[in-house]
């Protein structure tokens, strides 16, 4: 997905399943959209299929999830997968409790980055930005 | 209060039971207390929360916590029990037994709490939007056992307002959803006097990011919608009243924390009095379970978590709690270990026992800044319930269904999130192990991890259950239900009690309510 050069990341902000924890989705919208982003925020209980259609319709530039719920492992992959499967090139970026033991695994899933409690606005906004960039290269 | 025990400081020092001048604790507004002899008298209930995985699970913890001291078992379900659906539901996949204990039907219920004398413990159980459904389960777990309800002792927090506010658990729009809260609150006024049929919840505001005020102000706004909903449904405020209690956030600040929770007691006595006529003085007694702040803990040296927890565990003792619970320091990253968990409720029994602050009712009560942030957190929540008597003409029930739809509590609550937030960000706030005195304690901690077959068993369960049951029945019990949706004349709980009894599922039960009241879909604000 080639984007005009400067045109400011669109990044489509979700919560997969059914947490309700949505305060850190909130204040990441919010951070993002303080850094220059376009935030497309879906809200609660979206489904894969959910994500997958608002990239497709808002031509994102990237997908960012979070997750209290420890559902991590079976959500993140699947999201990253149905995108894949949709000729969709966009990383998926997965914000909450992770631990340390499943990065690994997340990596492997094809999660482009993961932001932990304690996350500055910096540490978000470069996240995503770096995630989107390695997919132009 | 205890005439026979003198209570002496470390040192020996005798003390008396309180000190200053009146209005004393135990005396209206009671500011400083709805206990004359406070702690003296009795300890707050140690209530630590637990559920993980299958039923089986949680009933050998809730047995490890009670042979530990703990006196009161807390329940906590799965997001899919929260949410009202059954394991086997497409949403639950990955979220069976995750976050808490996954409970589909009876069956599940009764191995729960198996080998555990209902008609001996206090149960607290932290759910919703299925609320009534749950506690239609306890019962017949209970009469199963041959604990007639009346003998139940327990809460259900059963809080749907705060749903739509903050944590975001609702299954039904907010009417329908109020109506059944009043069944509940009815139910149990009728048939199950030691019951607290709803616990108003600010823990989850404040959780959200809301500020001590605002977590105050709109919890007792909400207490207060209540009040007005099972009036206009027929009972007597003084039939009610006395078994609503509250559950409040500690957070970090410490004299905060104690004003706002002094605050709500006079506010809700003057409330109750003054404008809903409420006469006994039960009615007028605020009483409270205080959670420490699970936003507070960091992931990062998560050990010094166990401090954190300590000073907001007193600030809920300094400020007169009845109840408590104190998270495990490893919860930024996982749900606790067995042995973070012991550690949380070993800082209470310091707290009880080595600190001496149990010698003496509302021991800040006279400091002027203690009794200046009293009168101020009071008068932060005015203009808050001013503004939604406004949005509601007159009644704070439609003012805060105002501010749910038109997003002004969501707002509200955002906002103060993403101010906290920059101020951490820009280093105008400090918060130890993440933007200041960083180093140390970055080796790994033993994290509890949860058994992946536990779905597959739950499933497995569930499965076995809706084969073995009688099919009929259910539908039988089902279709009355919906019948009875329909008209809001009828109390729903024995329809429910019936088809849990039958087997009848979380789910189905809760189709069946869908079918007449709708779904709830928030509208996405940020």
């Amino acid at each position: 997905m080639s984007k005009k050069e400067n045109a400011p990341i669109r990044i489509v902000l979700a919560k997969l399943g059914l947490d309700g924890h949505d305060r850190g989705l909130k204040v990441v919208a919010r951070m993002l959209r303080d850094s220059g982003m376009e935030v497309v925020y879906l809200g609660l209980r979206q489904t894969t299929e959910m994500v997958v259609t608002a990239v497709e319709q808002e031509d994102a530039d990237a997908v960012g999830i979070s997750m209290h719920n420890a559902g991590h492992l079976t959500l993140a992959p699947r999201i990253v997968k149905a995108l894949e499967d949709a000729g969709l090139d966009v990383p998926v970026v997965v914000g909450g409790i992770v631990p340390e033991s499943d990065l690994e695994a997340m990596a492997e899933a094809g999660v482009a980055g993961v932001l932990g409690p304690g996350s500055s606005a910096e540490d978000v906004a470069t996240c995503v930005r770096e995630a989107v960039a390695a997919r132009g290269e | 209060m205890d005439e026979k025990k003198e209570f002496r400081t470390m040192s020996g020092v005798p003390v008396a039971s309180v000190y200053g001048d009146g209005p004393l604790p135990g005396e209206f507004p009671y500011t400083r207390g709805i206990h004359s002899g406070m702690y003296r008298d009795r300890l707050w209930t140690m209530r630590m929360f637990a559920g993980f995985g299958t039923a089986e699970d949680t009933n050998v913890r809730f047995k490890d916590l009670l042979r530990a001291g703990g006196t009161g078992l807390s329940t906590a379900f799965d997001m899919p029990t929260l949410m009202g659906r059954d394991s086997d539901d497409e949403w639950s996949i990955g979220e069976v037994g995750r976050a808490g204990v996954a409970v589909d039907t009876l069956d599940d219920m009764i191995d729960l709490f198996a080998d555990i004398d209902l008609g001996q413990v206090s149960t607290s159980m932290t759910i919703n939007g299925p609320a009534a459904i749950l506690l239609a389960m306890y019962v017949a777990v209970a009469e199963q056992d041959g604990v007639e309800r009346s003998k139940l002792n327990g809460t259900l927090q059963n809080d749907i307002l705060k749903e739509y506010q903050a944590q975001k658990e609702y299954i039904f729009p907010p009417r329908p959803s109020v109506r059944l809260v009043s069944d509940v609150v009815s139910f149990t006024t009728h048939e199950m006097p030691r019951w607290n049929p709803i616990s108003i919840s600010g823990y989850h505001i404040r959780e959200a990011g809301s500020t001590a005020a605002q977590e105050l102000a709109f919890t007792l706004a909400n207490g207060f919608a209540y009040v007005e909903a099972a009036q206009a449904a027929g009972l007597n405020v003084d039939d009610f009243a006395p078994r609503l209690s509250f559950f409040f956030n500690s957070h970090s600040d410490f004299f905060e924390e104690v004003g706002k929770f002094r605050a709500a007691r006079r506010i809700w006595a003057r409330w109750l009095r003054d404008r809903y006529g409420a006469q006994d003085e039960r009615s007028q007694k605020l009483r409270f379970h205080t959670q420490t702040a699970g936003v507070s803990l960091t992931a990062q040296q998560p050990e010094i978590n166990i401090a954190r927890v300590a000073i907001q565990a007193l600030a809920g003792v300094i400020g007169g709690t009845q109840s408590l619970h104190t998270d495990s320091y490893d919860e930024a990253l996982a749900l606790p270990t067995e042995d973070a968990a012991r550690i949380a409720l070993r800082t209470q029994q310091i707290v009880a026992h080595e600190t001496g602050a149990t010698s003496v009712a509302d021991p800040l009560g006279g400091s002027d800044y203690v009794e200046w942030m009293t009168d101020e957190m009071e008068r932060q929540a005015e203009e808050i319930f001013n503004h939604l008597e406004e949005l509601g003409d007159g009644s704070i029930l439609e003012g805060v269904y105002a501010g749910i739809e038109n997003g002004w509590f969501v707002g509200e609550i955002a906002d103060a999130a993403y101010r906290f937030e920059r101020e951490v960000n820009s280093g105008e706030r400090l918060i130890v192990g993440v933007n200041s005195f960083t180093e140390g304690g970055d080796e790994e901690i033993d994290l509890l991890s949860i058994d992946p077959g536990t779905e597959d068993t739950q499933l497995k369960r569930l499965k076995e259950i809706k084969q073995s049951r009688d099919s009929d029945l259910v539908e039988k019990a089902l279709n009355r239900l919906s019948v009875e949706a329909a008209d809001p004349e009828i109390n729903l709980m024995p329809a429910i009690i019936e088809a849990v009894k039958v087997r009848a599922t979380e789910g189905e039960i809760v189709q069946a309510l869908e079918s007449v009241f709708g779904t709830y879909v928030e509208k996405a604000f940020v």
